[in-house]
């Protein structure tokens, strides 16, 4: 059977849907329509059922693009996604609003299941609701009471429906009840102002509430929260606790990925034959995964936090407090998180903007997201900093060089709001954003939901942006390998042959040859091709050369610097590279890494969407190249700009 | 009888929509459960006087100013 579930954001909806389906979910797209579709199955007495989750909706008539796709599967009984059933799960202590959705399923004479979920709030703020009443208006559904959030009335729900006759309702709210169009608003309206005036009858017959008791704990708690100074205060204190957990804690198992990926390759490469199906395995697909699962702890960490915060009631306000100053810049309260998850890494911050109902504001945020300077941006900026700023004390009491690497992230965060005002004038979109949000009462979060979240997230990543990032990665091995015929081979001999370096252990031997080897390959025939372009910046072909390979994730920089000026990086602290680097000379013997050319790099790092990783994560967001290309031109605009200024001001 | 707009409520005085005023967002606002004759009340607002958070129904949803200028009220206690 076909369940589709339905109900209010904050209704429990997923914790419904977890309670049926446990780890059995799937994510695909509902066919036809680019909305993420989570399915899950179970099964009753040997009988299969596929339950779909739908996005969490006040109405059938959609706000946002995501809330559409309801509208699109109710209204089209041909649709693949058409249930046989639909389980509407609805907050039983908030039943004027929550049952609105359900008469108008209802009336599309769908057969229902009506789950009255959070039964013990209701009891507990003294509502009592006469269900036998409640049924004998609508005597074709089934009527269950489950308090989701701790697990209780899965058997309540598997009996419901293994009786449940699958017939649909013969007393319409509205007669004859056509679907409105999606453009005729004042219907629409007049529809749901009829039905509020229905429900508000019904419910005074059904609902006694004893006492109102108001949430007083939610509201003290409120007072702190959203207080001017407090707020914000303790909102910075969070955000400092997660940075904390994210670039400390993540290190470790990144850490740990990173140095198995080695040994791993390593290890392969030493068992397999040698030849070119052995390098690529080896250095283009074990390196490509390796690369994905760096991302993993990051991404796992980062949701864990959000997650919990969701939960608990207080993401809500965070968004509550943050709107107004967000709003300036075209952004929303619910920008927030991805921005500041981008600092981390841009790709859990992009998949953080779905929160955001509103389109413009969700694509602005997805569009300069990758502005903040984000960790992998770490290695660039402390190699190029240490070659070109002076270890200097300003002022008696500032380091030069942390000023230089703040100054980096302040620019990254002051382009990001820059780069959004213009945004916000240049898409065009008919309606007004808006917020309407609704402030949950506080919650603990319930584990089993925060890690289905999670796990969910990781396994978005690792299978959509892998599959790019991966083939990416081969791209640019092969790119790296092979050269126009003979010329690689050449280059080898070349170097064993010339009598300067037959001197040379073999280890620096085998670097020349490396750097040779790259300095012929395609990639190393770009870099020298674009060096026309890049030379007003300040850079050689070398330089290009890294500029390319660091598209597919800018921490390559200083891997690529290494091997093709043929430098070790070993050393912890890069000592013996930057030597290296610092005597590196032109043809004209001026020394390529100065200040003026330094900062230039620096700057084109700030700006450049040198992360192919993030680019495939906003394809997959947007459904479309188009806005992953348009970020990456204008990106790569402002870097080229940028650094072009910066280098013609410093040299 | 002086009317006035949500956007202009003192807070934890109960008020009751007379009116939601035509938008681009007026559909999604019915749809929250702001109908004419519906009591409800501000409890507070965000640092900046904006959005304000509006009990309804015994739960709290929360406005940007300009929303809530939409949405014409009245006190209860002046019917």
């Amino acid at each position: 059977m076909k369940i589709a579930l339905f109900g209010n954001p904050n209704t429990g909806k997923s914790s419904v849907f977890n309670l049926l389906t446990g780890l059995r979910q799937h994510i695909g797209n509902f066919a036809g329509i680019t909305v993420e579709k989570k399915s899950g199955s179970f099964q009753i007495d040997n009988q299969q059922h596929q339950l779909i989750d739908f996005p969490g909706i006040y109405s059938i008539y959609p706000r946002s693009k995501d809330e559409e796709v309801v509208y699109k599967v109710v209204s089209n009984p041909k649709h693949p996604d058409f249930p046989d059933l639909a389980m509407i799960v609805v907050d039983a202590s908030n039943l004027d609003r929550n049952l609105l959705l359900f008469t108008q399923i209802y009336d599309l004479k769908i057969p229902i299941l009506l789950v009255l979920n959070m039964w013990d709030l209701t009891q507990k703020r003294g509502i009592k609701i006469d269900i036998e009443k409640l049924q004998s208006y609508f005597p074709s559904i089934s009527i269950v009471t489950t308090n989701a959030r701790i697990g209780l009335g899965k058997d309540r729900l598997t009996e419901a429906l293994k009786n449940h006759q699958l017939i649909a309702g013969s007393n319409p709210i509205v007669e004859d009840f056509k679907l409105c169009d999606l453009d005729d608003k004042k219907k629409q309206e007049e529809e749901t102002q009829f039905r509020y005036q229905f429900l508000k009858k019904v419910i005074a017959e059904i609902e006694i509430v004893e006492k109102t008791k108001t949430d007083t704990l939610s509201r003290k708690i409120d007072k702190i929260l959203i207080h001017p100074i407090f707020g914000y205060l303790i909102f910075s204190i969070v955000l400092f606790v997660i940075f904390q957990f994210i670039f400390s804690f993540a290190s470790i198992p990144m850490d740990f990925i990173d140095v198995q990926t080695t040994n791993f390759s390593n290890f392969v490469a030493n068992q397999l034959s040698k030849g070119l199906l052995n390098d690529l395995i080896c250095q283009g697909i074990i390196p490509g995964i390796g690369g994905v699962i760096i991302f993993v702890p990051q991404i796992a960490l980062l949701f864990l936090f959000i997650s919990i915060l969701e939960e608990s009631g207080y993401l809500s306000r965070v968004v509550f407090i943050m709107d107004r100053l967000m709003r300036p810049f075209g952004l929303n309260g619910k920008s927030i998180v991805p921005l500041i998850s981008s600092v981390a890494c841009a790709i859990p911050g992009v998949m953080a903007t779905r929160t955001i109902a509103d389109w413009k504001e969700r694509l602005i945020t997805i569009l300069v997201a990758p502005l903040m300077s984000c960790s992998a941006r770490i290695p660039v900026y402390t190699l190029l900093i240490a070659l070109v700023i002076p270890k200097q004390t300003v002022l008696g009491i500032f380091n030069l060089q942390g000023i230089v690497l703040f100054g980096l992230y302040f620019l990254g965060l002051i382009s990001a709001l820059f780069i959004a005002i213009i945004l916000n004038l240049l898409i065009k979109k008919k309606e007004k954003g808006f917020l309407l949000l609704e402030l949950p009462s506080y919650k603990m979060p319930r584990w089993p939901n925060v890690g289905i979240n999670v796990m969910e997230k990781v396994k978005i990543f690792v299978i959509d942006a892998g599959k790019i990032i991966l083939s990416i990665s081969i791209i640019l091995w092969a790119l790296a390998t092979f050269g126009p015929s003979g010329k690689i081979e050449n280059a080898e001999k070349y170097v064993r042959a010339n009598p300067s370096f037959t001197q040379l252990s073999e280890e620096e031997q085998n670097q020349k040859v490396a750097s040779a080897k790259l300095e012929s390959s395609y990639i190393g025939i770009f870099g020298k091709a674009i060096e026309p372009a890049i030379r007003p910046l300040g850079y050689d072909w070398k330089i290009g050369i890294s500029l390319i390979t660091s598209f597919a994730a800018r921490e390559v920089f200083v891997g690529s610097l290494a091997t093709i000026y043929a430098v070790q990086d070993d050393s912890e602290e890069n000592l013996r590279m930057i030597d290296r680097l610092k005597a590196e000379k032109n043809n004209k013997n001026e020394p390529i890494f100065t200040l003026a050319s330094g900062v230039s790099l620096m700057i084109f790092y700030v700006f450049a969407m040198q992360c192919m990783a993030t680019l495939a994560v906003v394809r997959r967001e947007t459904n479309s190249w188009k806005w992953p290309l348009i970020q990456l031109a204008f990106m790569g605009f402002m870097a080229y700009f940028g650094a072009l200024f910066a280098f013609t001001i410093l040299s | 009888m002086k009317s006035n707009t949500l956007a202009k409520q003192v807070f934890g005085e109960k008020v009751q929509i007379k009116n939601i005023l035509d938008s681009s967002f007026s559909n999604k606002l019915i749809e929250l459960g702001f109908i004419n004759g519906q009591t409800i009340e501000v409890v507070f607002s965000a640092p900046f006087g904006d959005p304000i958070a509006i009990e309804l129904n015994g739960s709290v949803l929360s406005l940007r100013l300009e929303e809530a200028a939409t949405i014409e009220v009245e006190n209860t206690n002046s019917l």
